[in-house]
């Protein structure tokens, strides 16, 4: 008896450090991920406006976002005389957290060892859908603690910005769920392995992942995308040209470094939501020699970066929308649309039975 | 909104027009200069730190005519004259400038009769402490034999428009 409860806690344990591990390697990775991603992004930026970007800190300025770490870590946090302490120093911690915790059940690949993920969850759609949710409360808290007009209406901007966008995704999201039959991120990857190009008698390849089936639903989610992570063009949150930085404007130092940490983690999420729902996570683009060769995470990391480079773009090349064209998007485009679809996905495998 | 039309925003047309035109200008020769190695032009009318001239037996040019104090809108030149010990020309005994005041307008080196008191080429003199720009003679008459190579040249250059 004593000697079975033993064995027992030390598999709870064994399963623990393993689980522990996992987490560690995929913060470190995604956390260096992101410091070169943010570096990509500004590159992006600064080439199509024909600048050359921060090239000073190491070797084609390689280093900048490590530099800008340690500027962040070193500079004062000051807190307002008027803020709430306490629900002021809790907002980035919740942004930064909520942001990285979607990436627990995020695969990135699956071969012999097995699934390449910290928990794989069987309704993993629905806990990303309710992490993006709970990231709101990030940006509400701090503009409301902050206790000043930009953050305020920054943060007001915002939950209404983000609750309009979270509807369309989520039937974006229904519709892939729909073809799949399983709210399970990998099952998602894996039903793109056949598709419309095996159906017309190709060898699996791009032709076959969702993007083609689902097409304006592709367009949907990346426009959604930007809109739920406050990217440019929807970044009314912290437009600088009307609230200054919106709801970040009395934060400094960690906390400030905090809340970009968590908006760049959960931009990447959302790209890394993208390949896995449309563009076949891990899978090779064709799967003939020399491709299937190449790791399944290579690919993943691939795809990812070429999402991450059209939310780059997007940033550097559309204007700003305004409040109420941002509103009408949503509700009077985007919703309808999306809404539409998921009825013709859902007749179409009902009486057709292509799935 | 006609059908054409929804197509086209539906398939995000002038999205991937717009990505197009970004990508050309993605891939053109960067404007960037690498500044404290690489400089643009500066033209010869440039008006950066003050100098005072000498004439080139060694002579200061300045007569301490005060027009420069005068036309000065920032008043930021303050002039005190009076006669040399050694032979009894009028000289200035100060002549400060204060930097901090100074809006670079040039009006000074267009009030100079002698071309004494003129602007350089030079713009890269930040100091750490505001005294450090408070300039007096020495300061500028040292900045006159530093940069009057420069100053000579660009005022040969400018000299057929004036």
């Amino acid at each position: 008896m004593a000697e079975s409860s033993w064995d027992l806690w030390l598999d709870y344990a064994l399963w623990l450090a393993i689980m522990v591990g996992w987490s560690l390697l995929t913060l470190v990775v995604l956390l260096v991920l992101i410091a070169f991603l943010l570096l990509m992004d500004r590159k992006v930026w600064a080439a199509v406006q024909m600048r050359r970007g921060p090239n000073v800190v190491g070797a084609f300025g390689l280093l900048q976002s490590f530099a800008d770490l340690l500027k962040f870590v070193f500079k004062e946090p000051v807190i307002p005389a008027g803020a709430n302490k306490g629900v002021f120093l809790l907002a980035p911690v919740a942004t930064a957290m909520f942001a990285l915790a979607s990436w627990a059940v995020i695969p990135v690949n699956e071969d012999s060892l097995g699934k390449w993920v910290i928990s794989d969850l069987n309704v993993g759609v629905l806990y990303l859908l309710a992490l993006s949710s709970l990231a709101v409360y990030g940006i509400i808290m701090g503009g409301w603690a902050s206790n000043s007009k930009y953050p305020f209406m920054g943060s007001l901007r915002s939950a209404a910005q983000m609750v309009s966008y979270e509807v369309s995704i989520g039937l974006v999201i229904v519709t892939v769920i729909l073809c799949v039959g399983s709210l399970n991120l990998t099952d998602i990857v894996n039903a793109q392995k056949t598709g419309v190009g095996t159906g017309i008698g190709l060898p699996a390849s791009a032709l076959d992942w969702y993007w083609l089936a689902l097409f304006p639903m592709f367009v949907i989610f990346y426009v959604s995308a930007l809109a739920e992570t406050n990217r440019p063009p929807f970044d009314l949150v912290e437009a600088e040209s009307e609230l200054v930085a919106g709801f970040m404007v009395e934060y400094s130092s960690t906390p400030y470094l905090l809340f970009m940490l968590g908006e760049y983690v959960s931009i990447v999420a959302m790209c890394a939501l993208a390949t896995i729902l449309f563009l076949g996570g891990w899978l090779p683009p064709v799967d003939v020699a020399p491709f299937n060769w190449v790791p399944g995470i290579l690919w993943f990391l691939i795809k990812t970066v070429f999402v991450f480079f059209l939310i780059s773009m997007a940033k550097a090349l559309v204007p700003r929308y305004r409040y109420d064209q941002l509103m009408r998007l949503g509700w009077k485009v985007f919703l309808p649309l999306s809404l539409a679809m998921v009825v013709i996905v859902a007749g179409i495998l009902q009486y057709a039975r292509v799935a | 909104m006609n059908v054409a039309q929804s197509v086209k925003s539906l398939f995000l047309w002038e999205f991937v027009q717009a990505f197009g035109l970004a990508m050309k200008y993605f891939f053109s020769p960067k404007k960037t200069l690498d500044y404290p190695f690489e400089r643009g032009p500066l033209s010869p009318r440039f008006r950066g730190e003050h100098a005072l001239r000498r004439y080139p037996n060694g002579e200061e040019r300045c007569i301490a005519c005060k027009l420069c104090e005068a036309i000065c809108p920032a008043q930021a030149i303050t002039i005190e004259a009076g006669p040399r010990r050694n032979d009894g020309t009028r000289r200035t005994t100060r002549y400060d400038i204060d930097m901090v005041k100074c809006i670079y307008c040039g009006l000074c080196q267009e009030a100079c009769p002698v071309d004494a008191i003129v602007e350089g080429p030079n713009f890269e003199f930040a100091t750490e402490t505001r005294e450090e720009l408070y300039y007096n003679k020495e300061k500028l008459l040292d900045n006159g034999d530093r940069w009057e190579r420069e100053i000579a040249r660009n005022l040969a250059a400018d000299a057929p428009y004036r």
